[in-house]
């Protein structure tokens, strides 16, 4: 028993977090940087919180990830990070040569009140900046929201840095799509529906081929992928936003119709059947397009699968825990092919509107569904031991409750440390629809197989 | 652009100012300079004092571990080193503060207090240990203060470690974890230990290491009185002094402690290293030469050597057959840990291009300079461009690192072996230099490499 420590009794707690389900804002701003081309992040704070955020994606995304630090010392941590961020653009751009710089802040240099714009504006002035070179930044301190914020914040940046209007007004063809923190696969795959429908999209940002590039025999700090400064320029005279997730790219969509007019719609992340036809729609509508046959194939299919699990589905309790963003839509999902969601956790603050957006999402459920925003994993654990579930859905952490309690269980989310094959298989859209209701039901008849003896094991299912 | 101070054939540059922290063996005079905080900007692999402290005193099994800080400190450090344990497992759920920003205004003082209080009750741990993050040095909190005012409250010992991540390197945080530690060290009845007993230092029990190597002494005849940081337990830390000899494994995690309970309880350290057949065999032997007037110590010390580096040559042999003339590359946390890779490797008939440490001092490095062949590159604080550089320039057919190392070696097209903390298997004593022959062996020779676009063609000056 991993966890005999945790306890069935639950006592309200307020000063501590036990097995966090959330963690902070600079990993998420790392991420998203990641997904502008030939961008280096860089973490203004100590050595150590870029060496866990690099650790901890190289981990989940099993490539190489690049980032650099201001290397905080005492003395920086006294009179201010000025100097060692001068020093650090300086030094980047002369060895490491990226295109951007992508700085996001930490506990450390928000609380020593580090101004970041006026660092930039002297290295600019400084002329440590080379021409068509750039350096963005993101306020992310450690203590406020959570990875998912941080993410949302350095996604706004881009949009507060690159983002132009045309003088006159005029409006291209293109859809600006932000895909909040998805796997890169998962961007991918919408970028993949958005060509079928022969839809032009700028997405931002975009990691598919920076966390799940191919192998080449040869190192590259700057993979092929990511969103150029070019497109992130362009995304202003787009003619509409789709922001996927109202946390991580709620905030980026609309500074970008306050910024330059381009108006947006913020639609919940396309898992699922639902969301993912509200995406769809919505793709359609503001692009005016037709939805190609090749998708309403994919759509067919999906139901099809749907139909012909939905006998081991029924009354399933399933327990929850991740981001919020992907929560919300997984729980409609589950709904809507007749599982119960029993228990929900985030530990991102995600607000009382999206707690509400929970309960409605989880009103027909025949029981009362408990809910918690922000939680953390020891509460989830405890809830599980007063009463189980039949199905545990969470990050590679989550496998130590379904472990001890001896639950089906199907990684989802950040981090996923002790698998492969979520950077390159997508769980958005119609066919990542497919593919996750292939995981549960596959965690649903394993257990089953594996509990009945001799007598009783079947080979038709 | 800075210009290299190797000579270079492929066209990446090294950063004017890292120059001194690299050196190609053959080329005089040798000055290498290390122990340096790292360069702003550059993309070091290294981490903070946090990171030494938490890593050090993690695998404390039935020790509370409270981070006090935000949230992120205690997720990143969350149970991602293998370290065993064979009874309580409390150190591998995550305790946080989880400050916020009305904490990092008004102070986190009585957050921690009530934290610490609830936790203590919940979980009754033997001790508790407090890391104090960045944050808490820059508001000010009195963790010590808090400390001592539970300790009164809940009558255990409840330790703060003074391991704010921005005053120095991991080294620092190891310092501040020994620190720590040595509070305890001292509290416990010894009337029972034996005179032929030793602590074993440095040893974090990664997939179960600690148990192969108290299993070697135990055999001996040597008690072991407590493992410290592996498999660790509160109880055996405090009777520790009892202990005749302090065997120290790894450069620096737990040479201070060593050095303090020399001081204060005149118990005499040695460094070992359990990694390889001669170390590991140097390792017992040292200890059984400490216990000389007891001749049947040594005597049973040369059967354990012989037995067990007979049970694993015949499969050695076989492997070094495979693996002679075969180039590794190392980039390890701590030196002393290189020595013994290479001597490891050297045994398997592989030749070491690149030795690099993040935490190496002065002694490290010129001691590696010895150990190496001419034209071995040695670096300090290396970053993945430097280590892609050498890897391709030298062509090593296998990469020893930690976590962030393992996707560049495969984005290369060439083997790759955790000695790090995230290796799954035991690598140290007898069937652990097995272990890891076979897994040097299944990588360098693995068939996935034939898929690999071909390292000539990859970049240039790559077929040298």
């Amino acid at each position: 028993m991993l966890l005999k420590h945790t306890t069935a009794e639950i006592k309200e707690r307020k000063a501590l977090t036990v097995n966090p389900a959330k963690t902070c804002q600079p990993i998420g701003a790392m991420y998203a940087a990641l997904g502008i081309h030939g961008c280096l992040p860089h973490s203004h704070g100590s050595q150590g919180c870029y060496a866990y955020h690099r650790s901890a994606l190289t981990r989940h995304y099993k490539e190489p990830v690049i980032a650099a630090t201001s290397a905080f010392t005492e003395g920086a941590s006294v009179f201010g990070g000025q100097a060692n961020l001068l020093q650090a653009i300086n030094n980047i751009f002369t060895v490491y040569q990226p295109e951007i710089i992508a700085v996001h802040t930490t506990c450390l240099s928000e609380t020593i009140g580090d101004d970041i714009p006026q660092i930039i504006n002297k290295a600019k002035a400084d002329g440590k900046i080379p021409e068509d070179r750039y350096v963005i930044h993101a306020n992310t301190p450690s203590y406020v929201g959570s990875h998912v914020t941080g993410f949302a914040n350095m996604t706004k940046a881009m949009v507060d840095y690159f983002a132009e209007a045309d003088d006159s007004g005029r409006k291209e063809k293109t859809v600006n799509i932000i895909p909040g923190w998805v796997e890169p696969s998962d961007m991918a795959e919408i970028k993949r529906i958005a060509a079928e429908m022969k839809v032009r999209t700028i997405m931002f940002p975009d990691t598919e081929n920076v966390l799940n590039g191919p192998m080449t025999g040869r190192y590259r700090m700057y993979p092929d992928g990511g969103t150029t400064v070019a497109q992130l320029r362009a995304a202003g005279s787009s003619m509409g936003t789709l922001a996927l997730g109202r946390l991580a790219s709620g905030p980026a969509a609309r500074a970008l119709d306050v910024k330059c007019k381009v108006p947006c719609e913020i639609l919940n992340l396309p898992i699922g059947l639902h969301d993912t036809d509200t995406f769809v729609d919505i793709l359609r509508r503001i692009a005016g397009v037709n939805v190609p046959d090749s998708l309403t194939i994919e759509r067919g299919q999906l139901v099809d699968i749907i139909t012909d699990m939905h006998q081991y589905f029924h009354g399933k309790r399933v327990g929850l825990v991740g981001d919020p963003d992907q929560l919300l839509s997984l729980t409609r999902f589950l709904v809507s092919i007749d599982m119960c969601p029993a228990y929900i956790i985030t530990g991102t603050p995600a607000g009382k509107k999206y707690e509400k957006a929970l309960r409605e999402a989880t009103a027909e459920v025949p029981f009362e569904v408990q809910i918690k925003v922000p939680g953390d994993m020891y509460l989830f654990h405890q809830w599980i031991k007063q009463e189980k579930v039949d199905l545990i859905i969470g990050n590679t952490y989550a496998k130590y409750i379904a472990k001890d309690e001896d639950i089906p269980f199907v990684r989802y989310g950040f981090p996923i440390f002790d698998r492969v094959g979520h950077s390159y298989f997508p769980t958005v859209g119609y066919r990542g629809g497919m593919r996750l209701l292939e995981k549960i039901l596959d965690a649903i008849l394993d257990r089953k197989d594996r509990d009945a003896d001799d007598i009783t094991t079947e080979l038709v299912m | 652009m800075a210009e290299s101070s190797a000579k270079t054939t492929t066209d990446i540059p090294i950063l004017k100012e890292r120059e001194s922290q690299i050196y190609q063996k053959g080329k005089a005079p040798f000055r290498m300079t290390c122990g340096k905080h790292s360069l702003a900007g550059s993309v070091s692999q290294r981490a903070c004092v946090f990171c030494g402290s938490r890593v050090v005193l993690y695998p404390i099994a039935d020790a509370l571990h409270l981070i006090h800080g935000p949230i992120g400190c205690a997720a990143y450090t969350w149970d991602i080193r293998g370290a065993l344990s064979s009874g309580p497992e409390l150190h591998r759920l995550s305790f946080s503060t989880d400050l916020q920003e009305k904490d990092v205004i008004f102070g986190g003082e009585k957050k921690l207090y009530h934290a610490l209080v609830a936790l203590i009750e919940t979980h009754q741990p033997k001790a508790a240990f407090v890391y104090s993050t960045c944050i808490v040095g820059i508001i000010g909190d009195d963790v010590a203060a808090v400390c001592k005012q539970v300790e009164k409250k809940v009558g255990i010992p409840v330790l703060p470690v003074h391991s704010e991540g921005f005053k120095g390197t991991k080294k620092d945080g190891y310092k501040a974890a020994c620190n720590a530690l040595f509070h305890l060290v001292g509290q416990g009845d010894v009337s029972d230990v034996s005179p032929y007993s030793i602590n074993i230092l440095g040893e974090f029990n990664i997939g179960g290491e600690a148990w192969i190597i108290r299993d070697y002494y135990q055999r001996m005849g040597v008690e072991v009185v407590s493992t410290m940081t592996g498999d660790g337990r509160v109880d055996d830390v405090r009777r520790s002094h009892g202990a005749a000899l302090n065997v120290v494994q790894c450069s620096g995690a737990m040479t201070t402690l060593a050095e303090m309970m020399q001081e204060k309880y005149g118990i005499p350290y040695i460094r070992v290293s359990y990694f390889g057949i001669e170390d590991q065999s140097k390792a017992l032997y040292d200890v059984a030469a400490h216990f000389s007037d007891r001749p049947e110590i040594m005597e049973r010390t040369r059967r354990i050597v012989r037995d067990e580096v007979q049970r694993i040559t015949p499969e050695l042999r076989k492997i070094r057959q495979a693996l002679e003339g075969k180039r590794a590359a190392i980039y390890v946390g701590g030196a002393f840990k290189a020595f013994s890779l290479i001597k490891a490797l050297r045994y398997l008939g592989m030749d070491v291009v690149l030795a690099g440490s993040q935490t190496g001092n002065e002694a490290d490095y010129e001691m590696l300079r010895d150990m190496c062949d001419d034209g071995t590159i040695i670096l300090d604080d290396a970053n993945p461009l430097e280590l892609s550089k050498y890897i391709l320039e030298k062509k090593a057919d296998l990469f020893i690192g930690g976590v962030k190392e393992r996707p560049i070696a495969y984005k290369m097209g060439i083997g790759f072996c955790d000695h790090n903390h995230e290796r799954k298997i035991p690598l140290a004593g007898y069937s652990g230099m097995l272990n890891f022959a076979r897994e040097v062996y299944g990588t360098v020779s693995s068939p996935v490499w034939q898929f690999a676009p071909g390292r000539k063609e990859a970049g240039p000056g790559a077929g040298g």
